[in-house]
């Protein structure tokens, strides 16, 4: 008896030993390691998109780092919460979200695991690009789930509109200035070199969507209202049933009735869809599928905000030449 | 002759009576011009007393007034706080006025409003049904059973603090799964958070069921870690990022009263648990993810006491790894996460230790945007009874109608040590309404 007291007596001794060294390997990695970073010279900016990314970087021009979290070229609505992402938000100077609960499945653990309290929401350095810009397709009457995933503050990709792009780039280079007023006149200076720029780019992609003002188009997601509605085109229909599902054998066969009756020969589709089901549309019906990024980044040849609208209008403008200068 | 004479003089009487306004008209007829001056007089008179006193009462209210407002800035608040919307009244209790409490009318304090509705937290509630058919002699689960309904509430505190509470409802019972407060932008990049909730042990303990890509958790978890729920207790957990120019590391770290079901019991307050977790996080492409940790936990059991009147004490070794693949391009349609967690369990028994060792393996593809296929295979010593090892294989296949519903199958083999054999097809339905939460990682 006295023999196993010892021994467990000991044991427990061990054990208390292992703990300490444990936790204090813990503690001594936690505190002994020494924060990393100091006062930057530039701004670093993380955006939720590259879109945002572009912008910012139209405005902020060398007085800034810009660092996206989602690609061009991937859905933005499913990004996963990485924890490298985590990262990238601990060392924000300004966070640029898009808002309208586009990034609600992902954003948000993420800004709470930062440790950053600047780009938490409401933080002087969390800006949602949305607040001042045009917002379409605010869902109207009962909201439930069986409309899909909708997003019931607006459709988020507000971005496709110049318009809202100069609104979105007005609000980026305020908050820069208002984070760094010694250089409140440069980004004021980029802010309006911008616009101006824009607003010539916007003339001339006006100019070629012109005649086409009213064709009917297709898209597999409600990517393009804004788009549609700047450029004057329709949006007539969608590849999904409803936002978020994916499309079913009668949708789609309504869909193609539809198209047959309203003479509709373009289907666009984002670059993170599968083609298959608009494929098969397109053979259905004669349609022209075409890839269309929504999205700076989304394919080669989309790397800043005015190749995205040059990128897509073309193609768009070619298509729709094709299918006989117009589908009205 | 008496009542001829009681008739006559009642007439008389009432001729008397009724020939009165004749007689006053008579008699006062020259005096009615000075009566309606007097009381045109009379009538100006009262109305300027009555006035004069308004004016005094007015006065000495706004010197009230003015007084109390002095004393208590915030009084009149409530009443400015919602302009343009009529204010919800209640009117003061009978005698409460004469007692010296207040007058007119009160605020309405928790009435419904739209503005009032703004501050609620998120409420989302998710239903988990699971349906079993097939053998099981050890643990045969029901037949159809609505396993759990969470309800979460989640919503930010004030500017430094958010709240997250998880309420568990069973078929016969609720319990609070987690309910906690996190501050996550203390001095020195700490994430604090207080309250109940899941220890920071591996990876499976710290999921809630529908996070979960099985039916069911894997035996080591049952046999070692307290089954479902785990280690899940109230304390306080402190959580660092180390930096370095490599990759992704968190070091966290947890004290709790001790209570976890079969696994950790505190019979003084003084036999708290401990765990420690350190992950680490590393993307090898941007697709393809490493995410590997390693777990201690410390807490006593309720096997029995040592010499010095303590009580016993389980110790808890874990490892795990996780290596992911989504391609981002079609990140909705492709992906595979392969997972590991290796458990060692040290358990103080009366008779002396019990070492177990646990693991399991499994493999999850995702072959279409809403089918998903995926194997695992557990073994685990008991921890009471570790020269008792349970062995089980599944395979499962998983349909996602949207991102708010999923349906689950699972073929199960289990065969436990002391040699039974359960062969067992599980089913599950889990449905969610409310706002959107955060997708899993």
């Amino acid at each position: 008896m006295h023999r196993s007291s010892t021994r467990s007596s000991t044991r427990r001794s061990t054990q208390r030993s292992l703990r300490l060294i444990v936790t204090g390997l813990i503690a001594t990695i936690a505190l002994a390691v020494a924060t990393v970073g100091s006062a930057q010279s530039k701004l670093n900016v993380v955006t939720a998109t590259e879109d945002l990314a572009a912008i910012a970087r139209e405005v902020g021009g060398d007085r800034i780092t810009v660092e996206p979290i989602a690609r061009g070229y991937q859905d933005p609505h499913f990004v996963e919460a990485k924890p490298s992402f985590i990262l990238k938000l601990q060392k924000a100077d300004l966070l640029v979200v898009v808002g309208r609960e586009l990034e609600i499945g992902w954003l948000p653990p993420l800004i709470q695991q930062s440790r950053n309290a600047k780009i938490q929401p409401g933080g002087p350095a969390y800006l949602d690009a949305s607040l001042h810009a045009r917002i379409l397709d605010v869902p109207q009457g009962t909201i439930t789930r069986a409309l899909g995933d909708v997003h019931p503050l607006g459709n988020p990709h507000y971005w496709l509109d110049p318009d809202n792009g100069k609104l979105i780039a007005k609000d980026i280079a305020d908050k820069l200035g208002e984070l760094r007023p010694a250089d409140r006149a440069y980004f004021q200076m980029r802010l309006d070199d911008f616009q101006k720029r824009l607003t010539e780019a916007e003339k001339r992609w006006t100019a070629s969507m012109a005649p086409f003002k009213g064709a009917k188009v297709v898209t597999y997601h409600q990517s393009f209202s804004n788009f549609a509605d700047h450029f004057g085109i329709v949006v007539a229909g969608y590849v999904e049933p409803r936002p978020g599902i994916p499309p079913s054998p009668q949708h789609t066969l309504d869909l193609e009735n539809q198209m047959k009756q309203q003479n509709i020969k373009i289907v666009l589709v984002e670059p993170y869809f599968d083609a298959k089901t608009p494929n098969a549309i397109g053979r259905d019906t004669g349609a022209q599928v075409l890839v269309m990024p929504p999205s700076v980044g989304g394919v080669k040849g989309t790397e800043d905000y005015f190749k995205l609208f040059d990128y897509d209008i073309a193609q768009l403008v070619d298509a729709l030449k094709k299918a006989g200068g117009g589908t009205r | 002759m008496r009542t001829t004479r009681w008739l006559i003089g009642c007439l008389v009487v009432v001729a008397l009576v009724d020939c009165r306004p004749a007689f006053a008209q008579a008699g006062q007829a020259g005096d009615t011009q000075s009566l309606r001056q007097d009381i045109t007089r009379l009538r100006q008179d009262f109305e300027a007393l009555q006035k004069q006193y308004n004016d005094r009462l007015a006065a000495l209210e706004a010197k009230l007034a003015a007084s109390e407002g002095a004393a208590s800035p915030n009084a009149a608040a409530p009443a400015a706080a919602a302009p343009g919307q009529p204010a919800q009244t209640a009117q003061v209790p009978t005698g409460a006025e004469g007692a010296g409490g207040p007058s007119g009318s009160l605020p309405v304090y928790g009435g419904a409003s739209a503005s009032s509705k703004i501050f609620n937290p998120d409420i989302a509630v998710i239903g988990d049904f699971l349906a079993a058919a097939g053998h099981n002699p050890v643990n045969p689960g029901r037949a159809f059973e609505m396993h759990e309904s969470e309800a979460s509430f989640q919503a930010v505190v004030d500017p430094y603090a958010r709240a997250d509470f998880f309420l568990s409802f069973g078929e016969e019972g609720v319990d609070l799964e987690e309910g906690f407060i996190t501050f996550p932008t203390l001095p020195g990049g700490l994430l604090a958070k207080v309250g109940k909730m899941r220890a920071a042990f591996g990876k499976v303990n710290t999921l809630h069921n529908h996070v979960m890509p099985w039916t069911d958790r894997p035996l080591v978890t049952n046999n070692l870690v307290n089954g479902e729920d785990g280690i899940n207790d109230a304390g306080v957990s402190v959580a660092r990022l180390i930096p370095n120019p490599w990759f992704f590391m968190e070091a966290t770290g947890q004290v709790f009263r001790g209570d976890s079901g079969n696994l950790f019991a505190s019979s003084t307050r003084s036999d708290l648990s401990y765990i420690g977790h350190v992950r680490g996080y590393h993307d090898i492409t941007e697709g393809t993810n490493i995410d590997v940790g390693g777990s201690y936990a410390y807490g006593h059991n309720d096997a029995g006491f040592t010499a010095d009147g303590s009580s016993l004490v389980t110790q808890l070794y874990g490892m795990d790894v996780t290596l992911r693949w989504r391609p981002l391009r079609r990140a909705i349609y492709r992906s595979f996460v392969g997972r590991s967690e290796l458990i060692w369990s040290r358990r103080d028994e009366p008779l002396g230790e019990q070492q177990a060792f646990g693991y399991y393996v499994s493999g999850d593809y995702q072959l279409a945007r809403r089918w998903s296929t995926g194997a695992r295979f557990d073994r685990s010593a008991r921890a009471t009874d570790a020269s008792l090892y349970d062995t089980s294989g599944s395979l499962l296949l998983t349909y996602v109608p949207s991102e708010f519903s999923q349906l689950r199958g699972q073929y199960r083999r289990i065969h436990f040590g002391d040699e039974a054999t359960a062969n067992e097809l599980l089913f599950q339905l889990q449905f969610s309404i409310g706002a959107h939460g955060a997708h899993p990682f």
